[in-house]
């Protein structure tokens, strides 16, 4: 899904002409109420269409009305085919889901006691607590837990990764997913989910936005909007009585252009692609929230919970320095190294054998022949006997009881330096002699320091949990540049940290996978479920990633972050508008009755219908316009929210004040040219 | 334009902006409680009315109060407006008041407009000035500036159901505040020139050998709540032109100071109610660049004359002088009328009518902002909070978060209430307006034709709604379509707006304060302040052009070619 899903340009030409039947579909105004700013300026359209219609009628002039009437219609059409693009581009990954959901026959188990005898039955008839039997070869009917079995299943219906993953019985690894498919072994399943409400069809009316409802942002913004609408309905009603009392006739085209010039129908003919663009985002980066209200969460998440293995560090320790004990050459070190590492296929003994190739240039290529002494958990040491040598390496205590007294001077002290430093020391032994140490160290992935400064930046704070000791937490922590830690930690001291983060009035994500994360991911504002974990984990969530990258909750917040700037620059953009179009219309209509008004005409507009008309088009033609923006969002940075507004605020608060005069012109000068209106 | 009047308008926001600071501490502690000067007079007042001055009150507790306190005085008012020829204090035996003119009246005092449709020497007693208006000048005052303490308290603290306690703002704010800055400059009025007598009118001989009536009466006192509290009805009917209200160039600089300071001292107070001086300062310093904006531009359009007595060759060298005291000129006439127009005061010491249409405009578009720079004691600082909320939500979401205020999340409860209140006052002054035109009682009130007359309809709809009070002097009010039209217009101006403030407070109240960030929309920056600026011009006034456009813009672009009305 997510190959194709990346591919899906902005213009697509079959979204686009299907885009273009549903805008007028959209047109219903039971459906078109939901959006007051827009169904106002239908209903005006159809006044100005009959006004128009009535003036024909009667033999008067119409063209100017019928034009108006014309522009109307078409801004409406604009604001709903920007709802419907939105839409079309979620309904393309709606169609590659659905796919996955074929009506299978499933394999009810009827008696737990003998799973492998079945009864065939339609997956639509599977009920929540139903048992099935799943074999190679076969889609998983519906979402469910493993009761019994280990498998390797195919989620690239859901995740677009093709690779199997494991899947067994209890632990962390037991939810399956309806619309999967099972490449190897049997597994019986209990059912999870009632038809209709699996994960699937979650997922699939989310994309296509059947399941959108307005979310609390969105709702303030829709009340300030109407509330400017009823402004301007106050302001432009009352003006025929002005114009009486001034002998000055305006046609209720006049009004109707000027009313709707006003309006803001920028953002009103946007805002709902805005959202829906937000969450089509989200999933196309492979995460699915389940409802846009998550979604504007991650935007004002203050703390983010971030594990450490896997997130800030790699998860696997390698292999760092070698610390000679005294009075031990470094290279009989590294060859000690080398030879107990022989045999060791742990990701730490790989580590070790590739740092003496790469730093003393040592062969690894070969083993030696000779007895592999392999890691065991009473032993805790590792090694390789060759030629009547014992070649050994392992935890230092267990290292120190092999060897004969007590370890050189020094040799202590560099222990504790390593382990204050965060890393994990081994000790390396020839028989009886101890050679010295191997630094095993956390790497913390590239680039993490940078991305967490960014958040800071913008007002996070970042917080790694890890079930190291403190000393080692720390060490790691001021490494990666973390603003807090908690050590040690186990699943109730995350939900404790989080309730008291939110009682402090912040704002917390997270992201889990464990059946024991599942208090805290569902404590948690944000919390993000790992695909790969369990149903447990998964409900508890707001949000799944299909991916099950921990480290993408710092991009879900920027997603977060990205909806919220896009609606605020549209709307500030919308409203700043409206000044271009007091200077264009005003004079247009009150010039007849005083010419000297004409001063006001500060853009220069050729006739009075041509300025009217020009602003009209220009209102109409800026939604188009502006719904690539809608659809991408509003670029985001990384920087403080003072910095943010500045550049924000100088583009589309400066911009929409500008932006109008110059496009208004252009449209006057093109009506000029074409000799329309002059 | 001159170099001396330059420097008078600098002069005027030095003096005006420079003593905002200490005052607006002292208010904060007077909220707070934490003056304590007159704590036996205080205990004495809440032993005598029965408070309890630790009772915390919620919105619809100060709500309640607030109305039920604007209802008694109000028929207080209207009993005593009707029934003064009966009462004490009238030595020139004015009969009682018509019911529109008293019904009139008594809104526009009880709302802080003190729009005067009556002629004050000669239909109000001397006990009626005193006890009814003078008395309601500081009530009205005090009403106005504890719904302002109410909506700090909202922001000064996180989950708290109480706003404060309504009756012990309004005690504390009077006997902290008014009352004792009212009687100082009372006294330096007095020392300028400005009576204060019980004795009745003068009857004179004239060197002419003829008589003369002089009326007077107990005006110090008055004038100086009239300034300070943001009320604005004169003892006189020329109001503070008279030279009575003010006779010289000190006193006129002193009821500027008086009229002004408040609005600023508030922003300053909210600041050290919260702990965040500089987002007050923020608020003050919006107030204060579009104050002196409208200083500086009615001062051009007035020094700049009529085109017309220019080119006849009769205009008065400093500018047009039609309708302006002598003793003040060009530029202590506009300052004294942008102060009064950009607060609730609507005082005036020049006439409006006799304005050029621009220097008019200034006036007219101050009122149609919403009165909030910095506008009426109280109803000034709440008018720009909720400016300062339509501008963090329409601007906060473009750093990405949820929009909040000084920690408080603005949400759909409170852009509902704020718009509400926009709504309100755009709907009286646009229809009331509009519908006055179609009338023909409403045409007969006005005294010029053209866009003039449009302006001097525009104009009272916009001065009542807002609270303001001053007029266009040209529009004959005493109608009954225009008592009772204004009248309600006012209450509505007045109440319309101040419920749905106290219920955004109470709202904000009871939310968490959230802590601050970098990732919290700054809102005590240059950048905050021209942007709220912005919002305040483009969804404050803008709705207003199509019909400031047929009225003074008209006007001023006929005066131009050599028309006028």
């Amino acid at each position: 899904m997510t190959s194709k899903a990346d591919t899906i340009s902005l213009f697509d030409r079959a979204i686009l002409a299907r885009a273009a039947q549903d805008a007028v579909r959209k047109l219903n105004p039971v459906t078109l109420a939901r959006n007051p700013v827009i169904f106002t300026t239908e209903a005006i359209a159809l006044l100005v269409s009959l006004d128009a219609a009535h003036a024909a009628f009667l033999g008067r002039p119409a063209a100017f009305a019928t034009v108006i009437a014309i522009w109307l219609w078409i801004t409406v059409l604009f604001a709903t085919f920007a709802e419907a693009v939105a839409e079309g581009r979620g309904r393309v990954r709606a169609d590659a889901l659905r796919a996955a959901r074929t009506d299978t026959v499933a394999k009810l188990v009827v008696d737990p006691a003998e799973p492998h005898i079945y009864k065939p039955t339609r997956a639509n008839d599977l009920r929540r607590g139903d048992l099935v039997f799943v074999e190679a070869g076969d889609l998983i009917p519906s979402d469910g837990e493993i009761v019994e079995g280990i498998a390797s299943v195919n989620e690239s219906a859901i995740t677009g990764e093709s690779a199997p993953v494991i899947r067994e019985a209890g632990g962390d690894r037991s939810a399956v997913t309806g619309g999967t498919q099972l490449v190897s072994d049997w597994l019986v399943i209990r059912v999870t989910a009632d038809p209709g409400t699996t994960f699937l069809d979650r997922m699939i009316a989310l994309v296509e936005g059947a399941a959108r409802r307005k979310t609390p942002n969105e709702i303030a913004l829709d009340i300030l909007l109407a509330g400017l609408t009823l402004v301007f309905v106050i302001a432009i009603a009352t003006l025929p009585m002005f114009g009486a009392y001034s002998h000055t006739h305006l046609s209720i085209a006049v009004l109707a252009a000027l009313f709707v010039c006003l309006i803001p129908t920028t953002i009103g003919g946007l805002l709902s692609a805005i959202g829906i663009a937000g969450m089509d985002r989200l999933i196309r980066f492979n995460v699915v929230a389940t409802s846009g209200r998550a979604v504007e969460a991650a935007g004002d998440v203050d703390a983010l919970l971030l594990d450490k293995t896997g997130t800030i560090t790699f998860g696997n320790r390698m292999a760092s320095a070698l610390y000679p004990a005294p009075g031990v050459a470094e290279s009989t070190l590294a060859e000690a190294a080398r030879l107990s590492s022989f045999g060791d296929d742990t990701p730490e003994g790989r580590s070790i054998l590739a740092l003496v190739r790469d730093r003393y240039g040592l062969d690894v290529s070969a083993r030696p022949a000779g007895t592999v002494i392999p890691f065991t958990a009473t032993t805790r040491v590792s090694g390789f006997d060759v030629e009547g040598v014992a070649w050994r390496k392992g935890a230092v205590d267990s290292v120190l009881a092999l060897i004969a007294g007590p370890p050189q001077a020094g040799f202590t002290e560099t222990i504790d330096r390593i382990a204050r430093a965060g890393s994990t020391p081994l000790a390396v032994c020839r028989d009886r002699t101890l050679l010295g140490a191997i630094e095993l160290k956390d790497i913390v992935k590239p680039g993490i320091r940078a991305r967490f400064d960014a958040l800071r930046r913008m007002g996070i704070r970042t917080v790694m949990v890890t079930g190291d000791n403190r000393i080692t937490a720390a060490a790691i922590a001021a490494e990666a540049g973390v603003d807090d830690v908690i050590a040690e930690a186990t699943p109730q001291d995350k939900l404790a940290y989080i309730r008291r983060t939110q009682a402090e009035g912040r704002l917390v994500a997270m992201c889990g996978d464990g059946t024991n994360d599942a208090p805290a991911l569902a404590q948690a504002d944000v919390g993000v479920a790992m695909q790969t974990g369990t149903q447990a984990a998964r409900e508890a969530g707001n949000m799944v990633d299909l991916d099950s990258d921990p480290t993408k909750l710092i991009e879900i917040v920027e997603i977060g972050k990205q909806l919220l700037i896009t609606r605020g620059a549209l709307t500030t953009f919308s409203i700043a508008n409206d000044i271009s179009k007091y200077f264009a219309i005003l004079p247009a209509i009150f010039v007849a009755t005083y010419p000297g008004l004409q001063a006001l005409n500060v853009m220069g507009l050729a006739t009075p219908e041509s300025a009217i008309l020009s602003a009209v088009i220009f209102n109409a033609l800026i939604i188009v316009a502006l719904v690539p923006l809608a659809l991408r969002g509003v670029r985001f940075r990384a920087v403080g929210a003072g910095a943010l507004l500045r550049r924000n605020l100088l583009i589309y608060g400066l911009g929409g004040i500008v932006a109008p005069f110059v496009g208004i012109k252009a449209i006057d000068m093109i009506l000029s040219a074409l000799h329309l209106f002059v | 334009m001159t170099l001396a009047g330059t420097l008078y308008i600098a002069l005027v926001l030095a003096l005006v902006l420079g003593t905002a600071f200490p005052l607006g501490a002292w208010l904060a502690r007077v909220f707070d409680g934490r003056a304590r000067l007159l704590a036996p007079v205080e205990r004495g007042i809440y032993a005598l009315c029965g408070i309890d001055p630790d009772r915390q009150m919620g919105w619809r507790g100060y709500a309640l109060a607030l109305l039920a306190l604007g209802l008694i005085h109000f028929l207080l008012l209207y009993a005593i407006l009707r029934l003064q020829y009966w009462l004490p204090f009238n030595p020139e035996h004015i009969p009682g008041m018509p019911p529109g003119l008293a019904f009139n009246t008594a809104a526009s005092f009880t709302t802080n407009t003190n729009w005067q449709a009556y002629t004050p020497e000669s239909q109000i007693s001397d006990g009626a000035q005193m006890f009814g208006l003078a008395v309601h000048m500081f009530i009205s005052a005090a009403a106005g500036i504890a719904a302002a303490a109410a909506l700090m308290r909202a922001f000064a603290a996180g989950r708290v159901a109480g706003l404060g306690n309504v009756y012990v703002d309004i005690v504390r704010v009077t006997l902290y505040f008014l009352l004792p800055v009212s009687v100082i400059a009372a006294a330096l009025l007095l020392a300028g020139g400005v009576p204060m007598t019980m004795a009745g009118f003068a009857h004179v001989h004239t060197l002419a050998g003829g008589t003369q009536t002089i009326a007077r009466g107990p005006v110090a006192l008055q004038e100086a709540i009239k300034e300070l509290g943001t009320n604005g009805g004169g003892f006189f009917n020329a109001n503070s032109a008279h030279p009575f209200e003010n006779p010289n160039a000190w006193t006129n600089l002193l009821e500027i100071w008086l009229i002004l300071v408040t609005g600023f001292a508030l922003p300053i107070a909210f600041g050290h109610m919260i702990g965040r001086k500089r987002d007050g300062v923020a608020l003050f310093a919006a107030m204060a660049v579009i104050l002196g904006v409208a200083l500086f531009a009615s001062y051009a359009a007035e020094a700049a004359n009529n085109p017309i007595l220019v080119h006849a060759g009769v205009a008065a060298a400093p500018g047009n002088m039609v309708g302006k005291e002598v003793r003040f000129g060009i530029v202590q006439s506009t300052s004294f009328n942008v102060a009064a127009t950009a607060t609730s005061c609507g005082a005036v010491n020049s006439f409006l009518d006799s304005y050029t249409p621009l220097g008019g405009l200034v006036s007219l578009f101050l009122m149609q902002l919403g009165e909030v720079a910095p506008g009426g004691v109280g109803s000034g600082f709440y008018g720009m909070i909720l400016f300062t909320l339509l501008a963090v939500f329409v601007a906060g979401l473009m750093v990405g978060r949820t929009p909040e205020y000084l920690g408080k999340r603005i949400e759909s409860h409170e852009v509902k209430l704020t718009v509400l209140a926009v709504l309100i006052q755009t709907a009286f002054i646009l229809l009331g307006t509009g519908g006055a035109l179609l009338t023909k009682s409403g045409l007969g009130s006005l005294a010029a034709a053209g866009p003039h007359g449009l302006t001097e309809m525009l104009y009272g709809w916009t001065s009542a709604t807002e609270n303001n009070g001053s007029a266009f002097a040209g529009l004959a009010a005493n109608t009954p379509l225009l008592n009772y039209g204004l009248g309600i217009a006012m209450l509505a101006g007045r109440f319309a707006v101040m419920i749905p403030v106290l219920a955004i407070g109470g709202s904000l109240a009871a939310k968490p304060i959230l802590p601050r960030s970098a990732g919290s929309f700054p809102t005590d920056g240059l950048l905050f302040v021209s942007l709220l600026i912005g919002v305040v011009v483009i969804m404050g006034g803008l709705q207003f052009m199509p019909a400031d456009t047929l009225g003074p813009l008209a006007e001023h672009t006929l005066m131009q070619s050599g028309k006028l009305f």
